[in-house]
């Protein structure tokens, strides 16, 4: 086992080796430019890209014709977001989201409301999942798009895809979803889901980074998004730029790694996720957040109540773990999705996120338990709150100094 | 982001941790910060009848930051007169644990702990509290 044991997958997935072997000839022997029409170097390369396109659709249950190469899920996000809303002015200015959505999407959101968009934020139920109805009575005859991410980052939930995309189009509105966490580690099917545009991206499913892919429908509706990036008009028109052809192969060849072997995969670390909360959850004061039922398998995302994410991370140092608070950002606010939930702004502060992944193993798994009894017990051991609560003092009839 | 070594060291082996009877008359408590803000500290002294502080003890709900911020501060306050305690500035705590300027709050919170648990001592020993000119809110 090496230390420290990587725990943080939802940040990023170290790459498959067999994903790496696929890339190697691609920077120096076939290093061709894909648009390159004239020659054999251009050839290998477009035909490389078409492999890999094929891989990526077959995933998702898309047609190739329906994936557009980005550089990763920052930029479909916003090609998609401010691509709906420059394509779709004409029928209305008024997009869907919610409050636990990832920043790229939050924050393209409150970009285009300065250029006119409005914008709903739905709250999210304290298990993180959406109310549908809520969702329903906040569809206008101006809404264009509802946005709402498969499976949360941050908690693992993983929303009522299905019931959302019919919501939306019982109302004429596009569905689009930030599909990242969730493609890759579950199931996911266009047709099936009516997904209308999904983000995703290579470095979060064994992949390499800076590679990512925009799927755009093209029947039943056909979707199209105005350009973010103008130039040699790749990608149907929808994003110039010369094709990434190593990392793109290296996508197609982490998406056919995926397909093959994620219900295995799912299926492993569903037990190991339940081992590692059962076995934390035996300390006092722990809480596991989010729903339990509708989630992704990997992700465990759990509150130790009375001691401090950052000093406790600090503690767990042969862990590469994430918290929740957020001591180490200039802001110290502790994390918007915990909050979203109605966490308690002390419990926001005192959840860790577990991301297992494909290279975890279960006497990994083991020594995360024993990190982190541990250090929970030592800090507690140090925590003014912890010796309260044991007193049986009611920490909210304390008036705090608010600093 | 790094730790400096000093920070590691507090951290790891804390000193002065634990609890002294609030109830008593030569025992100073301050409780500053809120849980909601990440951080609480509860910074408590011992004094002699010649206002010489014999004993310090803390307990901090934090980061590593705040944890050994308190930490060192009980180490400076044993066998301080309480009026040279109250001299204590946060920068000096800065300074000692190399903090990095997103962790200065910390010592600033050590700061208040500090007069706070004096100025505890003092009110209960009928002496006025000393308010501080220097605002860090």
């Amino acid at each position: 086992m090496d230390i420290p044991v990587y725990l943080d997958n939802n940040a990023t997935t170290p790459m498959d080796p067999r994903v790496l072997d696929a890339m190697i000839p691609y920077f120096t022997q076939k290093f061709g430019n894909a648009a390159s029409r004239n020659h054999a170097f251009g050839w290998v390369a477009e035909e490389a890209i078409d492999y890999a396109r094929e891989a990526v659709a077959k995933l998702i249950g898309a047609n190739e014709k329906e994936i557009i190469f980005t550089s990763g899920a920052t930029e479909s996000d916003n090609l998609a977001i401010k691509g709906v809303f420059e394509m779709y002015k004409d029928k209305g200015n008024h997009i869907i989201t919610c409050i636990t959505e990832h920043k790229a999407v939050l924050d393209t959101c409150k970009h285009l409301e300065k250029l006119g968009a409005e914008v709903t934020y739905l709250p999210v139920n304290s298990d993180g999942l959406i109310d549908l109805d809520l969702l329903e009575q906040s569809m206008t005859e101006r809404t264009i798009l509802v946005s709402i991410m498969y499976g949360n980052n941050e908690i693992g939930i993983i929303q009522p895809i299905k019931q959302i995309s019919d919501i939306a189009h019982k109302h004429g509105a596009l569905f689009f979803t930030d599909g990242v966490q969730a493609v890759g580690k579950i199931p996911v099917d266009v047709i099936a889901d009516g997904i209308d545009i999904m983000a995703f991206t290579a470095h979060k499913m064994y992949g390499p980074k800076g590679v990512g892919a925009l799927y755009v429908r093209r029947k039943n509706p056909r979707v199209k998004v105005t350009a973010q990036m103008d130039g040699g008009g790749h990608e149907r028109g929808m994003r110039s730029g010369t094709m990434n052809v190593p990392g793109i192969v290296g996508f197609g060849k982490a998406c056919e790694l995926s397909r093959l072997e994620m219900a295995d995969d799912a299926k492993r670390l569903s037990v190991l996720r339940d081992k590692l909360e059962s076995g934390l959850t035996v300390l006092e004061e722990s809480y596991v957040n989010g729903n339990r039922e509708h989630r992704l398998p990997h992700v465990a995302n759990i509150s130790f109540k009375y001691v401090e994410g950052e000093g406790l991370m600090m503690a767990m140092k042969d862990l590469a773990v994430s918290s929740g608070s957020a001591c180490t950002s200039a802001s110290l606010e502790p994390s918007y999705v915990l909050k979203g939930l109605g966490l308690s702004d002390d419990l926001a502060h005192s959840s860790i996120r577990f991301g297992l992944g494909r290279f975890t193993t279960e006497e990994e798994v083991d020594f995360a338990i024993q990190q982190t009894k541990t250090a929970v017990n030592h800090l507690r051991d140090l925590s003014p709150l912890w010796e309260m609560f044991k007193e049986g003092i009611d920490l909210d009839s304390i008036e705090w100094a608010e600093h | 982001m790094a730790y400096s070594d000093k920070v590691i060291d507090h951290y790891t082996h804390p000193r002065n941790v634990g609890t002294l009877d609030k109830s008593k008359n030569n025992v100073g408590t301050g409780l500053v910060g809120a849980p909601e803000c990440g951080d609480v500290m509860r910074l408590q002294i011992e004094v002699d009848e010649n206002n010489v502080i014999t004993d310090a003890k803390f307990k901090t709900f934090g980061c590593g930051s705040a944890i050994a911020s308190s930490s060192l501060a009980t180490e400076w306050l044993k066998g301080k007169n309480i009026d040279d305690a109250m001299t204590i500035d946060n920068m000096d705590i800065v300074e000692e644990l190399a903090l990095p300027p997103v962790k200065i709050h910390c010592s600033v919170l050590a700061e208040d702990a500090i007069k706070a648990a004096i100025n505890d001592y003092r009110v209960k020993n009928g002496l006025e509290a000393i308010v501080s000119e220097k605002t860090h809110h």
